[in-house]
């Protein structure tokens, strides 16, 4: 069971104040939801703020994502902050920060799991729920083309691929695994607020 | 011997592969036929899931749409492979994952049950096709086998993340100098140049060419600059995904961005099967967005 300590901080920046929620328990949140599925997530409570993983980081190289900074936001509980960040989405999981901390944090594994809870707080992006979208319908992420069916047959490929285009008991069963993990239900009502939106 | 020229894998093709580069699909079966390995298909497999998108909403999801694709895999009784690092991330992560975590593995089981009526047992082995060609096959039998050597090409490689990293995980050695690429490449006759930042990503993955195309885009245009710098005549990649990034990244910045970029995208495969003396006419490349003419010119095909 998580223990949760929610504060409430006042800061002064300039004249302004800046008012910001801290979920004290969200640690504990990603290192469980994490440890469901991966290995030493619980490594990210021994970040030393060194920024090894900004110093490789290529897209920090060209966007203001600061994988240093999520870290920081998150161990002190700003959870808002950081599932709502656009910045969040900026990493290309590369791993070259996971390779070289030296605290062993599993860097990017910590940002998928971020990830997960931010897509469960509904800030998915719209063009990835559409990525799922072709799952669903197709069981590819990126379907066949009327272009590509012809280039196969030239080859002297079957015309469609033996995959889920092929066997349409295959592409249920793979939405079925989607309802049952409560994938496709978390989608839908997203999918639908992202269709809302435009 | 006998059993060694009787090797079978189940060729996992995942997205990119058969749907928009089915040369890849056709220059690797053909290739790895010649040299002594049968490609079977994985009937009824799905994407991996895409690790950048699915791992990125719901690992537990993601890792059960991968088992079962290697669950199908453990009915033939055969090992995998495959010509994507996204591909084999998802692959080869879920594999040890499952290894290591019985919790997950007994989740994931109970939604298999239900959906296939089957459990993973975890008994495949998941190989990238380039262990396939170093490990089962060996550089120095494909070395033999080249009637066409590339003698003179000069090759810009590109190994892709997902294939060396987490070393941890994949156990391909370092990730910070890698070599068995430039052992493939040399193997062939073709010259492998370095080049600045040589490890640096695609910019495609992790969902984030799908959502910030033009930064994706920066991180493929950095890369072309470094490899046309150091003299590159043709790009290579084991990844389908990258080879896409590359290939139509190419094409999408010099519409946008004024470049004249137009490096030849060639995957290892093809590569591999121009080498061995496959037609270049049956490799598909008119799914290329990047001509290839200049490529197929210097090796006056």
């Amino acid at each position: 069971m998580i223990q949760r300590l929610v504060r409430v901080i006042g800061m002064t920046l300039d004249k302004e104040k800046v008012v910001r929620v801290r979920d004290t328990g969200f640690q504990d949140e990603i290192v469980e939801t994490g440890e469901k599925c991966l290995p030493d997530i619980d490594k990210v409570r021994t970040c030393i703020q060194c920024g090894t993983c900004v110093g490789g980081c290529p897209s920090g190289r060209r966007t203001a994502w600061r994988i240093k900074t999520l870290f920081q936001k998150a161990l002190i509980g700003l959870k808002d902050e950081v599932l709502k960040s656009d910045d969040l989405w900026a990493c290309t999981t590369c791993y070259t920060c996971s390779e070289r901390c030296p605290r062993g944090v599993p860097t990017t594994d910590v940002v998928r799991v971020i990830r997960n809870l931010a897509f469960r707080a509904g800030y998915a992006k719209k063009p990835h729920l559409a990525t799922c979208g072709y799952l669903f319908k197709a069981g590819h992420a990126v379907p066949i083309d009327d272009k590509t069916k012809l280039i196969r047959k030239k080859l002297g490929l079957s015309e469609l691929p033996p995959t889920t285009h092929t066997y349409p008991e295959a592409l249920q069963q793979v939405n079925l695994i989607c309802e049952k993990t409560g994938f496709k239900s978390i989608w839908d009502e997203q999918w639908k607020k992202a269709q809302e939106k435009k | 011997m006998a059993t060694e020229s009787e090797k079978t894998y189940a060729y996992f093709l995942g997205c990119l592969t058969p749907n928009r580069y089915p040369g890849i699909e056709f220059a690797t079966i053909e290739a790895f036929k010649r040299l002594g390995v049968k490609l079977v298909d994985l009937k009824g497999a799905s994407c991996c899931p895409a690790p950048g998108v699915f791992g990125s909403f719901d690992l537990e999801t993601w890792s059960t749409i991968a088992a079962r694709n290697l669950l199908l895999a453990e009915l033939q009784g055969n090992m995998i492979t495959m010509t994507c690092n996204g591909c084999y991330g998802s692959l080869q992560e879920t594999n040890a994952l499952l290894h290591e975590k019985p919790l997950l593995k007994a989740r994931v089981n109970k939604t298999l049950k239900d959906v296939m009526g089957q459990e993973y047992k975890g008994t495949v082995q998941v190989k990238h096709t380039i262990e396939v060609l170093r490990d089962d096959i060996g550089f120095e039998k494909i070395r033999d086998a080249v009637v066409r050597p590339l003698t003179g090409l000069k090759v810009a490689i590109h190994y892709g993340c997902h294939f060396l990293k987490p070393s941890k995980v994949r156990g391909q050695g370092s990730s910070e100098r890698p070599h068995v690429l430039d052992d493939f490449i040399e193997a062939l006759g073709a010259e492998s140049v370095n080049y600045k930042d040589r490890n640096m990503c695609c910019g495609a993955g992790g969902g984030v060419r799908a959502q910030f195309k033009d930064v994706a885009l920066d991180f493929t245009s950095e890369k072309i600059q470094n490899m046309l710098a150091a003299g590159a005549e043709v790009l290579t990649t084991p990844c389908a995904f990258c080879h896409f990034q590359f290939d139509v990244g190419q094409q999408e910045l010099n519409k946008t961005c004024g470049t004249k970029y137009n490096l030849p995208v060639i995957f290892f495969t093809q590569l591999l099967a121009i080498a061995l003396g496959i037609s270049p006419l049956d490799l598909g490349f008119e799914s290329h967005n990047t001509p290839v003419e200049p490529f197929l010119k210097k090796l006056q095909l």
